[in-house]
């Protein structure tokens, strides 16, 4: 069986967020991190890989430098890793950034696709079920388990109030939730693999069946007409008064505002 | 594509069970204003089978036509036939704009439809409105009547505004209980469209092997009023006691942050935030909470916030309309007492 596992590197936001004097976010200054669903994604194929024997590629898109995610993946266990980097595949949107790693995935032999349900920087969980669109193939989100039956997968999908068990035909693609699972640490032995291993770098023109019309800044249907640090709305009174005075005043505001 | 031919504002209206979410109504509320602005009208989606009943709710919130599927293979969401119902209907009927609920159903249609029929879509907005692009350009140079959809990412700590102007539908997906439902008007009618969908099955229809519903056994609290909101400084699940005996008093309904949660202190279901629901109370009690900007992100809507919290410069004073820097086991209990004495004056 072949595992494709799609990752995204992402600001770490864990310790704040940095900004820039005009308000746009500071990537530079912020750590990096594997998205924690795509991890917990990666840790989904990593067992299916000990049960079943599969092999598995990790797949990301982003600046050179994103070829990090691929060497922690190679710790964790994974076997291949492919990097699609190129400045005209930059400011894509998730139409145009599914058209493109749905491209890439064309060029791999592939049973089952797993990403993460969402990347903490833009929370869309649009990208994994678009390309599993793009590649005509059913698609499972939100998943909290995985397993495989024959050339079929079960897969447990999360809903708000319930839980769908459902089956479907491979190839197919599942996007995890971060809950579904605890990723494994990195071991010493696989991170010492991890320097030693090949990473498929792939450009633009790697990427066959791909309209240059659906790539980067220009083939992205959504634009964004401005960006900012949030502006909130102003603090109110603040006050520091003993117990009962500290009642009165909420109750004088809660009478005053007709609550009670 | 000829952006001209695409008109209206189409709304998602989710039903599971035969009952419809709260978000299908809100939904139709933001549409209205946003045809009103473009001078068109309002109409809501539904899909599911055996469900053509429910369009008269959907006319009583504000829609002004209803577009009905109803078949068999719509008994229970799945993406394939859902995609293949939404994706038929955009292409027969051409909508300028196209709204979906961003619950667990809508973040898998929302995507899957939209790359289906080319165009983009933007996740979990907070604000839609109808303006030109690109915002600072010369007028000659604007589209005009473009849809404005602004959403936070970086869980909250930015937020981008974004608009799709050479494709149709501009699409979005919006929280629940961002928007505003209309007050229902009683036996208002809408005019209902019956849509034949051709659901053709393929490779990417899966099978539902079994559904397992969760027993709801908490409030909902992004219906409740009043909510009485505590944090890591409550200190222990048996303290929330007192936040229990306040909201009793007072009419409302306990939520918390995502460290109660964490604590194991409170259920998920009661979780405010970025990664929790997003309310909008008349009242906010944030007690013993510190604010961070995910827990921000799910309340800052609220009427009317009330914070106690004994740290002076916790954030969460940032956004309440009144502070007390005070001892949370001292007030709480207190004014407990002091809404009863109230409510038994009455």
């Amino acid at each position: 069986m072949k595992i494709v596992v799609c990752v995204k590197q992402v600001p770490d936001t864990k310790n704040g967020v940095v900004f820039n004097a005009d308000g746009t976010l500071n990537r530079a200054a912020m750590d990096k991190v594997m998205n924690p669903d795509d991890k917990a994604g990666l840790e989904v194929a990593l067992q299916l890989k000990e049960k079943y024997d599969a092999e598995i590629t990790v797949v990301t898109m982003g600046i050179p430098d994103a070829d990090a995610v691929l060497r922690e993946a190679f710790a964790m266990g994974a076997d291949k890793g492919v990097l699609i980097t190129d400045r005209v595949l930059g400011g894509a949107d998730t139409w145009a950034t599914s058209s493109t790693i749905a491209a890439g995935i064309r060029n791999l032999d592939y049973d089952l696709i797993i990403t993460g349900r969402q990347a903490i920087d833009g929370d869309t969980a649009q990208v994994g079920p678009q390309i599993g669109e793009h590649l005509g193939i059913p698609v499972i989100s939100y998943a909290k388990s995985v397993e495989v039956e024959g050339n079929n997968i079960i897969v447990e999908r999360q809903y708000d109030d319930r839980t769908h068990k459902l089956k479907a035909a491979m190839p197919a693609l599942v996007t995890c939730l971060a809950e579904a699972t605890t990723p494994r640490y990195m071991t010493p032995g696989g991170i010492f693999d991890a320097f030693e291993k090949e990473v498929t770098v792939w450009g633009r023109n790697d990427l066959k069946d791909l309209d240059d019309a659906n790539v980067g800044l220009a083939g992205s249907p959504t634009k964004i007409a401005k960006a900012s640090d949030k502006v909130r709305k102003g603090a109110g009174e603040k006050v520091t008064l003993d117990p009962t005075e500290s009642v009165k005043y909420i109750m004088d505001k809660l009478n005053e505002k007709h609550v009670i | 594509m000829s952006l001209e031919e695409y008109k209206g504002v189409f709304t998602f209206a989710q039903q599971v069970d035969h009952k419809l979410e709260g978000v299908a109504f809100e939904l139709i509320g933001k549409g209205k204003e946003l045809a009103n602005d473009l001078g068109t009208e309002v109409t809501a989606v539904l899909l599911g089978s055996d469900i053509k009943d429910l369009a008269d709710q959907l006319a009583e919130y504000g829609a002004d036509h209803v577009i009905v599927v109803d078949d068999p293979e719509l008994k229970d969401y799945r993406t394939e036939p859902y995609a293949q119902a939404l994706a038929g209907v955009i292409n027969e009927f051409k909508p300028e704009i196209f709204l979906v609920g961003a619950t667990a159903i809508g973040r898998d249609l929302g995507p899957t439809v939209s790359a289906r029929v080319a165009t983009g879509l933007t996740a979990d907005c907070t604000s839609l409105e109808i303006g030109n692009f690109p915002l600072n350009a010369p007028e000659d140079q604007q589209k005009k009547n473009q849809l404005l959809m602004t959403r936070p990412a970086f869980g909250g700590n930015t937020i981008a505004t974004i608009a799709c102007p050479d494709n149709r539908p501009q699409m979005a997906t919006v929280r629940p209980g961002v928007m505003i439902k209309l007050e229902p008007k009683k036996g208002a009618k809408a005019d209902i469209i019956e849509y034949k969908a051709d659901l053709k099955k393929n490779n990417k229809y899966v099978e539902i092997l079994d559904i397992v519903k969760e027993v709801k056994k908490t409030a909902d609290i992004m219906e409740a009023k009043i909510l009485v909101s505590g944090g890591r400084g409550v200190g222990s699940a048996e303290n929330f006691k007192l936040l229990d005996d306040l909201a009793e008093a007072i009419g409302g309904t306990v939520s918390c942050s995502r460290a109660v949660v964490d604590n194991g202190w409170k259920p998920k279901d009661l979780q405010v935030g970025q990664t929790g629901k997003t309310v909008r109370p008349n009242v906010y009690f944030a007690i013993g909470i510190s604010g961070a900007i995910q827990h921000i992100a799910g309340m800052e809507e609220s009427d009317i916030i009330i914070a106690i919290n004994k740290d002076e410069t916790a954030p969460i004073f940032d956004v309440a309309d009144y502070g007390i820097v005070g001892d949370l086991n001292k007030i709480v209990p207190a004014l407990t007492d002091a809404i009863k004495a109230a409510n038994a004056a009455k």
